[in-house]
């Protein structure tokens, strides 16, 4: 046991808590003011939501005793064994409960990403069950494909430092189902759907990248090296995204915008999540530049196809996701963490073969059993706000309060 | 010369407007505001005590024009923001006396 990693891993896991909040703002500010308070609501409930699963069966389904590669049993379920003593296999220097709530807050702001993609629409309950639903079904069992001892995607060599899979594919993906199952918004395409508090959007965006160093630094599960080079790697990444983002728009719009600026620094900070620990800081400049360039190209893509995903889940976790589980596979060094693998531009082609098939499982999984579980939860309850609700404002219909009064 | 005001649902504010300006109408000028009238207010709720907030936000359109255009205005105004359930709002007509462009002085119908 070592009480400067535990000290180490309390601090992040409590970064990572802050990050949903920063979340709730950074969405909170994009919406219109009368769905402002229901918006920070299901990020916010989802902390004590997903927690209260994560310790009853949540932890256990995803980091348990593995059956056949595919999940964790129910063995640990209410924590049971789950005590102060080490893991033999999981962060080996900390106590296990340490390292269970520090995973606690993954599951918890996955599917509070998600909620970008059904902002302004999604009635309140119908929300907390599909929420549970799909903490249970689509994260558990992928966390445990990736990171869970004996899962199958981990055990192939599947390279994933801190939630390619299990949290930014997989949140953009459901994401994707969630927009083409709920329709668009009233007035999409032809009224004006202008973000209300911007300044809140930033706020927002300044706690996620201050969260973030808790989220991949932390994955180093230690207080040494490692963590450093994620820390750095992380911080290179959210500025080069940044700087790479208003460039686009500086060259395509003709301004840099402050929406824009954000955008591009959490676009980069989740494109470097895979690879925070396998490359070095030249590398993460790289993979924040192709998070910008590449991510404003996908949320201009967005209004090709038509689907209305509210605030760019898709564009930029599922896309930045997705380009960082493929440069982990270009650019990952061993040098850097001997733990990990080489990647191709490290004399080693068969990672980059090994990422795809990891990207390829994630989006099937996660975009049949969302829609199935968001299919569900419309049939039994409706998943979507009456048009009168719709109109009147999220805040009024589903929790009889408003954000902002004279 | 007359003055259109008109009190209107929020979520009605884009479509009136793209209707104002199909019949020629160039400017506009529109404020949130609260009121009531025959449609009610709502409840809140904090911390388990009941506020009935009774001033529901509407906008206000204002529009002066030619006479000649009152009619118009009015149609599409009436057209456009009728939901046909109650809280759609009312329209107030009423006379000008003079209007005058800051910046160059014109004064009457050239001011507008």
């Amino acid at each position: 046991m070592d009480t400067g990693d535990t000290t180490f891993i309390l601090i992040c896991s409590a970064l990572v808590m802050l990050m949903t909040i920063g979340l709730a703002l950074f969405y909170a500010g994009m919406v219109r003011s009368k769905n402002a308070l229901g918006t920070i609501m299901q990020s916010f409930i989802i902390i004590a939501l997903i927690s209260l699963e994560w310790i009853l069966w949540g932890y256990s389904m995803a980091f348990g005793p593995d059956k056949w590669g595919i999940i964790g049993g129910l063995e640990w379920f209410g924590l049971r064994g789950v005590g102060m003593e080490p893991h033999t296999v999981y962060a080996t220097t900390i106590p296990h409960q340490v390292f269970m709530i520090y995973q606690c807050m993954f599951a918890v702001i996955t599917p509070a990403l998600i909620t970008g993609a059904f902002a302004e629409r999604m009635r309140f309950g119908p929300f907390l069950l599909f929420s549970l639903l799909w903490a249970t079904f689509v994260y558990n069992p992928l966390a445990h494909w990736i990171w869970g001892a004996g899962g199958w995607l981990g055990r192939m060599g599947a390279l994933d430092f801190a939630g390619g899979v299990a949290v930014h594919v997989s949140s953009g993906v459901a994401a994707l189902a969630a927009a083409i199952l709920l329709g668009k918004r009233e007035g999409y395409g032809s009224e004006e759907l202008r973000p209300h508090n911007l300044p809140m959007t930033l706020l927002g965006a300044g706690l996620l990248w201050f969260g973030w160093f808790g989220f991949n630094a932390g994955s180093a599960l230690t207080a040494g090296s490692l963590a450093g080079s994620a820390f750095v790697a992380t911080h290179v990444a959210g500025t080069t995204g940044a700087l790479s983002w208003i460039g686009m728009e500086w060259r395509i719009t003709g301004k840099a915008t402050t929406l824009g600026g954000a955008s591009g620094a959490i676009a980069g900070l989740a494109t470097v999540t895979p690879a925070a620990g396998f490359v070095g800081p030249i590398s993460a400049a790289f993979i924040g530049v192709l998070a910008g360039v590449g991510c404003y190209l996908g949320i201009m893509a967005k209004n090709r196809f038509g689907y209305d995903d509210s605030l760019d889940v898709v564009g930029i976790h599922g896309v930045g996701g997705v380009i960082g589980l493929l440069v982990t596979g270009l650019l990952a060094n061993a040098a850097i963490n001997p733990a990990g693998a080489d990647g191709l531009f490290f004399g080693n082609p068969g990672q980059l073969g090994i990422q795809c098939i990891a990207i390829l499982v994630t989006v099937v999984y996660t975009f049949a059993l969302s829609y199935l579980l968001l299919k569900l939860v419309d049939k039994i309850f409706g998943l979507r706000v009456d048009l009168r609700d719709e109109r009147s404002g999220l805040d009024l219909t589903q929790h009889e309060e408003t954000a902002y009064n004279i | 010369m007359k003055k259109v005001e008109a009190i209107i649902k929020p979520f009605r504010l884009d479509q009136v407007k793209k209707g104002l300006s199909e019949v020629g109408i160039k400017g506009m000028t529109i404020t949130e505001v609260r009121g009531f009238g025959r449609q009610r207010g709502h409840k809140e709720v904090y911390r388990g005590a009941e506020y009935q907030v009774d001033f529901v936000g509407k906008v206000k359109i204002e529009i002066v024009a030619d006479a000649a255009m009152v009619a118009d205005i009015v149609k599409v105004i009436q057209d456009q923001a009728r939901t046909g359930e109650i809280g759609d709002g009312k329209i107030f007509v009423m006379p000008v006396e003079e209007a005058i462009r800051i910046r160059t002085g014109e004064t009457g119908k050239e001011a507008l």
